[in-house]
């Protein structure tokens, strides 16, 4: 009966008014001619998958807002459009990129990389020569007075167009004995033997670049620069104008075949090239395999440890008449209750080798205390627990809830039949328990799994492991390298195509982890029966 | 007879000791344990009222009590001496930023969840079980591709780009069409269709049935999603971090992460400050709906 007043309904809501049929054709309108702006910008931008996404999703919404067949898709037509643009767009640029070579020295695209390579510029030792005679301001800046072979005056400034000028004119002084003027506008002449032992001065290029730049060649001689390479595109290379070299592109990068490359390379897709550098190159596979080792450990140990003392405080507790109850529940549930950064930090705090309290009461009573952020053991350790301290409230929160769900008729029966406290507890809590917090063990798994927060907040990850060719730390998890691979490269050069890479591993291995869960839990089944 | 009775009674007071005793041990590791939870908490009282400020010195009864910390926090030490604090535009971007998500995730969840209730369509099946899939990865699994979107996004619309709130609150809103439209939905279903209909036969179109009728129902479960939503953001650290910059625009979370980054130790006292009072509204909320939200984290987990 009621699908069927739905079903009228829906009908109904096909046939609106006509001015709110226009009002919505108007807003379509104004969104695709925004959306067309924006398209267009990307495009001259090269932004091509920003493009194609932002595509998709303006003919999504038209069709959405426009065929009225459509409708039901308008109630989450905002959310879809975030959702597509800010989660599932990432995940398949994210595998996009992790075969590219996209990261320090590789940010460009190829068609910005080239004319910024054609910009360079070489001394050719012979050319268009000029005699020079150089000033200087009293900032510091310097500038030349330059004679061609005709006789023709210019006055060349770093960054600025030469120009053609003649002593005598405006803010330039008359020519001296020599033909040529004491002073330009704020500069003061520079006398021959200091100019000549001046060191910067064979380094500046004088004039605007790409235009005409000149260089100083020798105490008598400037001349002009010319350009340096330039790309076929023919053969896709870069030509060496002063000596003949082809460069060619390798993996986005212009290399002459005995391995002399060009700055700045481009991005390119590179294959798998990536993922075998993880497996092949030692700096990189050895701190891999530690992080992602550790990577198990820590969410395995961290689940098992919280739960245990979750379930323990929850059984503990769970008389209806235990004095204190509500009290020491509140106190118990306030590391839940502190933003984890926040808690993360006091730890680090607290767990200082040298300053923190917890080393300088161990340092007085047993004159002993672990050096919790240098030693990779015992960073280790430190970080179980302060996730023990984390997370054990949520499984008291949850397994407190789930005991009470267990009929205490059960355990009446079991005790008549003469089983001991632990065997109830092994035979009966247990297997109930697990049925309904098996899923958030597994949910809880794979935040931890992911739990950068942590990580990265108490020691960044470290200390260091020795010999690895990235940042790479003894208590590093895949997610925390990744944003050191992408972010912090200490002076080591972003790596997003590397940091992608693992991004994938990461992928596989949750998404794996999730099917394990919804098998274990049947899950599919029980959400196709409640939808 | 008696002596069966006298038996039985003998064993019943035994019990009764053996009960006692059992709740004495269990107040004991109540205590240890209640010390475990609660130590970090003292120490960063103790520390944020102790003026010597440093890590090292500090003990837990502040030898050299006082406000100094707090009033380096206030901005009223005119000697101050560690830079870049910018305490209260950070707690103020925080509340900014996680009210204006909080309001608009809500509402794009509470929409969308009516449509899957209330609405039959093709693919409304398989859209749920997706958002089931998908939040499986939530986007700081893809944080590289996140940054390079939301920087390529602001070299054509500077405002969204990187070093805007907007541009995180866009990222943020993201993860709205996720877990909480299966809550939502949930509790949707629970509402008695009688309504929508008495509503029909009066001529109300879908959105006047959702907004004069159903929404006043829902505001339980607003409730808990919506402090839910807002301490998830508030306590966000790492999508705030990379698309942040300037000191002026960072979020509470990340202001008091760089604060600490460099001479931790001497920065001890004033950081204990800043977190005590920016936890404490958190703590409160937590402690004050204890029940409501141990609620909304099982429900659809534990079956009851």
């Amino acid at each position: 009966m009621s699908g069927l007043v739905i079903e009228k309904k829906t009908n109904r809501s096909r046939e609106e008014s006509p001015l709110s049929k226009i009002i919505l054709i108007i807003l379509v309108i104004v969104f695709d001619v925004g959306a067309g702006w924006f398209i267009q910008n990307a495009l001259s931008k090269g932004f091509t998958q920003l493009i194609v996404i932002v595509g998709i999703i303006t003919i999504m919404l038209n069709l959405i807002f426009l065929l009225p067949k459509a409708y039901p898709f308008r109630w989450m037509a905002i959310g879809l459009s975030f959702l597509i643009l800010f989660v599932i767009y990432p995940m398949i640029f994210t595998i996009y990129v992790a075969f590219t070579n996209y990261g320090d020295g590789h940010l460009l695209t190829k068609e910005q990389a080239i004319p910024l390579i054609e910009k360079a510029t070489y001394l050719p030792e012979e050319g268009k020569s000029y005699s020079w005679t150089a000033y200087k301001s009293e900032s510091g800046e310097y500038a030349l007075w330059l004679v061609n072979a005709d006789g023709e005056t210019f006055i060349g400034k770093p960054g600025v167009e030469i120009v053609p000028a003649n002593a005598g004119d405006p803010g330039i002084s008359e020519a001296d004995s020599s033909g040529i003027p004491a002073s330009l506008d704020g500069y003061q002449r520079l006398n021959g033997l200091v100019a000549a032992t001046d060191k910067e001065l064979p380094n500046i290029k004088f004039g605007l670049e790409g235009i005409q730049t000149i260089q100083i060649r020798s105490p008598s001689e400037a001349a002009e620069l010319e350009i340096l390479y330039k790309y076929d595109e023919a053969i896709d290379a870069i030509i060496d104008q002063s000596n003949g070299d082809i460069y060619r592109n390798v993996n986005g990068t212009f290399t002459t075949q005995d391995g002399k490359t060009i700055k700045p390379g481009f991005r390119t897709v590179v294959g798998f090239k990536n993922f075998i550098d993880f497996t092949t190159s030692p700096a990189l596979r050895g701190p891999l395999v530690r992080i992602m080792a550790w990577n198990f450990i820590f969410p395995t140990v961290s689940v098992l440890s919280t739960f245990a003392l979750g379930l323990a405080i929850a059984i503990l507790f769970n008389d209806k008449d235990f004095p204190f109850k509500k009290v020491i529940r509140s106190f118990l549930l306030i590391p839940y209750t502190i933003p984890g950064l926040i808690s993360i930090i006091i730890w680090r705090g607290m767990m200082n080798s040298e300053f923190g309290v917890i080393n300088r009461i161990l340092g007085s009573t047993i004159g002993w205390a672990p050096r919790w952020t240098t030693e990779p053991i015992w960073a280790q350790i430190a970080i179980l627990i302060v996730n023990l301290w984390l997370g054990y409230p949520y499984f008291m929160l949850v397994t407190s809830g789930a005991l009470q769900s267990i009929p205490a008729d059960i355990y009446e029966a079991a005790k008549i039949d003469g089983a001991t406290g632990w065997q109830s507890f092994r035979r009966i809590t247990l297997p109930l328990l697990l049925v309904a917090v098996g899923p958030l063990l597994i949910a809880s798994y794979t935040f931890n799994f992911n739990n950068f927060n942590l990580i990265y907040l108490f020691i960044s990850g470290g200390p260091p492991i020795v010999g690895a060719s990235t940042q790479a730390g003894h208590t590093d998890i895949l997610i925390s390298y990744v944003y050191k691979l992408a972010f912090e490269s200490g002076g080591r050069g972003v790596q997003y195509g590397l940091a992608s890479a693992i991004s994938i591993i990461v992928f596989f291995i949750v998404g794996s982890i999730t099917l394990i869960q919804y098998r274990f839990t049947n899950m599919w089944e029980e959400v196709s029966e409640s939808v | 007879m008696s002596s069966l009775v006298q038996s039985y009674k003998n064993f019943q007071s035994s019990q009764k000791a053996q009960k006692r005793f059992g709740i004495g041990i269990r107040l004991v590791i109540a205590v240890i344990l209640i010390i475990f939870s609660i130590f970090p908490v003292l120490w960063i009282i103790s520390a944020s009222f102790d003026n010597s400020q440093s890590l090292a010195t500090q003990t837990l009864i502040p030898a050299n009590v006082g406000l100094n910390n707090y009033r380096d926090l206030f901005g009223l030490n005119p000697d101050y001496q560690f830079g870049d604090l910018s305490y209260w535009k950070w707690v103020w971007n925080s509340v900014k930023i996680a009210t204006i998500t909080t309001v608009l995730s809500i509402s794009i969840t509470t929409l969308a969840a009516y449509a899957f209730s209330r609405l039959r369509f093709a693919g409304r099946v398989t859209m749920l079980k997706g958002i089931l899939l998908i939040q499986v990865f939530p986007n700081l699994l893809a944080l590289v591709a996140v940054y390079l979107l939301i920087f390529q996004t602001g070299e054509i619309i500077p405002q969204l780009g990187l070093n805007t709130h907007a541009g995180l609150i866009m990222v943020y809103l993201g993860g709205s069409m996720g877990l909480n439209i299966w809550l939502m939905k949930g509790f949707l279903d629970t509402i008695p269709r009688a309504i929508d209909e008495s509503g029909m036969v009066d001529g109300a179109t879908n959105f006047q049935i959702f907004w004069t009728l159903l929404l006043p129902l829902l505001r339980p479960i607003l409730v808990v999603i919506g402090i839910l939503s807002f301490i998830g953001v508030y306590g966000d650290f790492i999508l705030a971090r990379i698309l942040l910059n300037d000191v002026d625009k960072y979020t509470l979370m990340v202001g008091l992460q760089i604060f600490t980054a460099g001479q931790f130790d001497k920065k001890w006292g004033v950081f204990a400050a800043g977190a005590l009072i920016g936890a404490l509204p958190i703590l409160i909320t937590y402690l004050a709906l204890q029940d409501q939200i141990a609620g909304g984290l099982t429900t659809g987990a534990v079956k009851e």
